[in-house]
């Protein structure tokens, strides 16, 4: 059986697919890959029709090691790939033979790369997925972070392996400043007009207290109309962005715990999470205010070009 | 007709009052229970909490409209709903000494003995409005002013899975180990989350649980059935 050597792991490498649902009434919590788009684009240039398990690593790149043939395609963030020491192509399939290496440089752009194997990543899925969730210990290999020596295994890929690319002018950009889109929350009228033009007018940087549980922003506070900030708990949806006592503004991601009681002043939209999850601390973030049909236009249009693409990778 | 309000592109609300009460939480869980029911398609997820359902949807299958209208549709037959009846879940609860190393503070802090505190703990069952924080945590109807103490000033980094724990007026079980500033008071050997289990949660909103003291080999007993998974819940009605 096909499976991959992990020789030196990088900052934060673990396996994630399109995340675990059903359970967030529970209080678990969602996980899955943090750039939704990259992960998908990924696995569809290895030929993966199902929402396979791949590798989603941060900042730093791991090196692995490749004990059987097969294919390879990665997404994301540029961390400057080589196979066997030379340059490769992010975004094609990248065609592997047993003992070639992968690795990488050095983060170019971005924050989060991900690394689908024709095949997927062969762990055993823990409550119908094999994200790996940090806190709790479960999913993924072992329900931690992966470390030099780890072999992972592959599922099998029945397909002959087709070299694809995902063209240019479909991709992202991501850039150290960014804008990103917003649709207003449940508690937007907590907020004064003060407030609101705060989170709309001003530039937020993003701290070094952010993970994949969520992005904490500073920047000019957002003031509550009352002096009790906090609600009654209840539910967080994929960028959610809270605003506790301090009126510094928290995108919550894909480790979101399932409920909270900070008010929900808005929600990033679902097409633009994956610029947020590209983000380091130190980028600049604006936020601009679009209605939710829109929000659901852009997220389905994105949606079918992912499935043309597929269409024509079949 | 309850409120909806949505919560970005992908996930909307019903909320069904503005405050922490049983009969609140109730149409919450009635709410929960029909939707699911319906089995639309587009429907990802349910978060229910104490006093609003929120419901994660995939745009690209149905559109807020659509699926609000649907909803719509049916909200008359909601009232006819009877929610299936609760269960009193007994928590077996080993309290004081390592596995309780707050007790005393508790005791002092209130004035009264450690029995006392143990006993007061034990004397209701606590209804669970809702799961959230992290996977298996059940935030439990109110505990006896009386053993009320507040969190402690220090956190500890590391709680055992299955610590049970006082913050002010509230009482909990840590589901999973984890950093956190409860007095720990007792310690179960039940394991709230159990990813391997069947079911993987012990326990349900809308349940009730009840702590019941045992003894250090009682404690030893159980945990060893559970860790077998041949352990029995004792499970009663509410009256």
């Amino acid at each position: 059986m096909a499976s991959i050597i992990i020789q030196s792991a990088g900052m934060l490498t673990t396996v994630q697919d399109q995340g675990r649902f059903g359970y967030q009434r529970y209080g678990m919590p969602v996980s899955g890959a943090m750039d939704i788009f990259s992960y998908k684009l990924a696995n569809l240039l290895v030929g993966n029709n199902a929402p396979e398990a791949c590798l989603e690593t941060t900042i730093t790149g791991p090196e692995i090691l490749f004990t059987d043939k097969g294919a390879v395609a990665i997404c994301g963030a540029d961390m400057g790939p080589l196979k066997n020491g030379m340059p490769v192509s992010m975004n094609k399939t990248i065609e592997i033979k047993s003992g070639d290496r992968l690795s990488f440089t050095g983060l170019k752009n971005g924050c989060r790369c991900y690394i689908a194997f024709a095949g997927g990543i062969n762990v055993p899925p823990v409550m119908g997925s094999r994200s790996t969730y940090l806190r709790a210990k479960i999913g993924g290999f072992g329900g931690r972070a992966l470390k030099s020596g780890d072999e992972l295994p592959l599922g099998e890929s029945e397909k002959r392996i087709r070299i694809l690319e995902i063209p240019g002018k479909l991709l992202l950009t991501y850039k150290s400043s960014q804008t990103v889109r917003i649709c207003p929350g449940p508690e937007i009228s907590r907020f004064g007009l003060e407030g609101i033009q705060q989170l709309l007018t001003s530039e937020y940087i993003v701290t070094d207290h952010s993970d994949r549980m969520g992005y904490r922003l500073a920047g000019n506070l957002i003031k509550h109309k009352s002096s009790n900030a906090d609600i009654i708990s209840a539910g967080i949806s994929a960028g959610t962005i809270q605003i506790p006592g301090d009126g510094q503004p928290v995108i919550l991601m894909a480790d979101r715990q399932t409920t909270g009681g900070y008010s929900r002043i808005a929600n990033v939209i679902s097409a633009d999470l994956t610029l947020v999850a590209q983000m380091i601390p130190g980028d600049h973030i604006r936020f601009m205010e679009i209605s939710i049909e829109q929000a659901q236009a852009l997220y389905i249009a994105r949606e079918k070009m992912i499935m043309e693409l597929l269409d024509n990778a079949i | 007709m309850y409120k909806d309000i949505p919560c970005g592109d992908s996930a909307f609300i019903l909320k069904t009052g503005d405050d922490i009460s049983v009969k609140t939480n109730l149409a919450v869980r009635k709410l929960l229970f029909f939707l699911e029911n319906q089995n639309f398609n587009g429907v990802v997820d349910f978060i229910p909490s104490y006093n609003e359902l929120m419901i994660c949807y995939d745009p690209a299958i149905i559109s807020y409209d659509r699926l609000l209208s649907n909803f719509r549709s049916l909200e008359a037959d909601f009232d006819k709903i009877e929610l299936p009846e609760s269960s009193v879940i007994h928590v077996p609860v080993l309290y004081g000494g390592e596995a309780g190393p707050d007790l005393h503070e508790v005791a002092v802090f209130s004035g009264l003995s450690e029995e006392e505190v143990i006993k007061i703990h034990c004397s209701e069952s606590y209804y669970v409005y809702m799961l959230g924080f992290t996977p298996g945590f059940c935030y439990l109807g109110g505990m006896d002013e009386r053993i009320a103490t507040p969190r402690k000033k220090t956190p500890r980094l590391t709680i055992p899975a299955g610590a049970v724990g006082i913050a002010d007026k509230q009482t909990g079980i840590y589901p999973i180990e984890s950093p956190g500033g409860w007095q720990l008071i007792g310690k179960t050997p039940l394991r709230l989350f159990d990813p391997a289990g069947k079911p993987e949660f012990l326990i349900r909103a809308g349940d009730f649980m009840k702590f019941i003291p045992v003894t250090e080999k009682e404690y030893k007993d159980i945990l060893n059935k559970v860790e077998e998974r041949v352990f029995e819940i004792t499970k009663s009605k509410k009256v």
